[in-house]
């Protein structure tokens, strides 16, 4: 009889997302122009967040790298949008990504703590004064124009990129890579002591997330039509997807997803109905949240039926 | 003929040598045991076998290769697996999974899944904790995160297991069911290198001991040798 509900759970579980995705995959049919727009910006935290906590997630290394792989894609998109279409840039700024982090991560994963958080964080500036040098005093420009693409596609790119996120997580997390990966975050001495080669492990997942961010940044970009060094490597965006984590909660795969897409909401509709106070109003949030969510907004669902419950269903 | 070889291994931790020109040996099927005071530099050899720390000077063979220097996977893949003094299991991980990571990771060849769970799932039998496989390793009592380890240790298919105060901090009971345990190791065919601070029982499940001493190797034989040797009992005891 169990066997029975856990297989209609799951192919009821499968039908939803099923439904899900169609709905998505159809919405510029059916809604007026704002909509995808604003669910672009949306799935562009969703990524940013999912893929941060593929990493930090299972190893509890906080990275503060997240601006400098969306920036590093932002560039691509900038510098290849005259001459290749849009899949190959957002690969190629992707890959860009991908291979600074192979190198940083090669670098400095023997970093623990607070070390690593700094580290990354410094990464992001030096690459934006870098950028910032280099196109003032060499190529004598100030910012880049980017080509223009229609939202919907720009939308469609955005939903694509999410949901090839989404089976990657699914699957690392299945997988005795992602097995090895929960390890690390354990106990990385005894991880290695077991056969673990947690350097190439945690390099490559890192590397995996940036791929990501890189692929969401160049995507992205093609919306702005102008960018410069502080636009593409603006900090927040190092920030948001740590806080939005914590928000939707890491225990679970949808947490950050869920955590994400309501705060990138919340974002959106303070930033156009209450500009002046929207940053205070969103602290307020956060600190309401941290306080009584400790483990995020998935967290509040055991700890709700559990009161609904009443204790008959105690943890034995 | 020796499985593990050490000659002149040193290691400063500053200005203070840790372990100072130690030689050692350890045969195949041997159960040796490393005794010594505290701060004696027994664990540090331990790391410095397994590859946590790399010597300043001198040689480690195992199996006649050197492996001074390698990386602590690459030495559990070769085939030396350990414990840890201060237990570490990974906590929020059900205990089968615990086990599950050395043989998916550990051995030199890699293993199917299947062959993984089926090995992990021996190995919980052979230590006793077939019937907590499902439970967090947080929620074992000592004794049983001890065992774990073991079974972890044992999944990578070692031929040379170190096993780093094993029966420290368990009771009398714990402490047999330990003492029969690294005996029934022993006929598996894993040749056993342990640290014990518990006399009585490494009297009785050594083959040989050696004693270290501010990182130096003061004395080394038979548990009847040690027990009489002058040089022990005065660093034990005092003069």
């Amino acid at each position: 009889m169990d066997i029975a509900r856990v297989t209609s759970k799951r192919s009821f579980l499968l039908g939803l997302l099923g439904l899900i995705l169609v709905l998505l995959a159809t919405l510029p049919l059916y809604a007026a122009g704002y909509t995808p727009i604003l669910m672009t910006s949306i799935f562009m935290y969703i990524i940013l967040t999912v893929s941060w906590t593929l990493f930090s997630g299972p190893t509890g290394y906080m990275s503060l790298a997240p601006a400098a792989f969306f920036g590093v894609g932002i560039y691509a998109a900038a510098i290849l949008g005259k001459y290749v279409p849009l899949p190959v840039f957002i690969v190629a700024g992707g890959l860009a990504s991908f291979i600074v982090a192979l190198l940083v991560g090669a670098l400095t994963l023997r970093l623990r703590g607070i070390y690593f958080a700094i580290f990354t964080f410094g990464l992001v500036m030096l690459i934006m004064q870098l950028l910032v040098f280099w196109e003032l005093h060499v190529m004598g420009i100030r910012g880049r124009f980017v080509v223009v693409i229609h939202y919907n596609t720009i939308y469609y790119a955005m939903l694509i990129i999410f949901v090839v996120l989404m089976l990657t997580v699914y699957f690392i997390k299945r997988s005795k890579f992602g097995l090895a990966l929960q390890s690390i975050g354990e106990n990385e001495e005894a991880a290695a002591h077991a056969g673990v080669n947690v350097t190439m492990v945690k390099v490559i997942t890192f590397a995996v997330s940036a791929f990501f961010m890189g692929a969401a940044g160049a995507t992205i970009a093609t919306r702005w039509t102008y960018i410069d060094p502080y636009i593409a490597f603006n900090v927040l965006f190092s920030f948001l997807p740590v806080l939005m984590a914590i928000f939707g909660g890491m225990g679970q795969l949808y947490g950050p997803v869920i955590g994400a897409a309501i705060f990138a909401y919340l974002q959106e509709k303070l930033v156009t109905t209450f500009s002046e106070l929207y940053m205070l109003i969103f602290g307020i949030v956060l600190v309401v949240a941290i306080l009584y969510m400790p483990d995020g907004l998935v967290g509040l669902i055991p700890r709700l039926w559990r009161r609904r419950a009443g204790g008959q269903r105690a943890n034995t | 003929m020796p499985i593990l070889e050490g000659e002149g291994v040193t290691k400063y931790f500053g200005g203070l040598a840790a372990v100072s020109h130690v030689n050692f040996n350890v045969d195949q099927g041997e159960v040796v045991g490393l005794i010594g005071p505290n701060g004696a530099g027994k664990t540090t050899l331990f790391n410095l076998i397994s590859g946590a720390l790399t010597p300043k000077s001198g040689v480690i063979r195992f199996k006649g290769k050197n492996i001074t220097g390698s990386k602590p996977h690459q030495i559990c893949r070769m085939g030396v697996a350990r414990t840890f003094q201060s237990v570490k299991v990974f906590n929020n991980m059900p205990v089968l999974e615990n086990v599950l990571l050395g043989s998916l990771f550990g051995t030199s060849t890699g293993m199917s899944s299947a062959d993984a769970a089926r090995e992990a799932t021996g190995l919980l039998d052979f230590v006793g904790l077939s019937a907590v496989k499902a439970i967090l390793a947080k929620d074992l009592t000592l004794a049983n995160q001890k065992r774990l380890e073991v079974a972890r240790a044992l999944a990578t298919k070692p031929e040379l297991l170190l096993l780093d105060e094993l029966m420290t901090g368990l009771n009398p009971a714990e402490l047999a069911q330990a003492v029969e345990l690294v005996t029934r190791i022993q006929d598996k065919g894993v040749t056993v290198f342990m640290i014990e601070h518990v006399m009585k029982a490494i009297m009785s499940v050594c083959d040989r001991i050696i004693v270290l001493h501010h990182g130096e190797k003061i004395a080394e034989g038979t548990p009847q040798e040690i027990a009489t040797s002058k040089t022990v009992i005065e660093v034990y005891l005092g003069e």
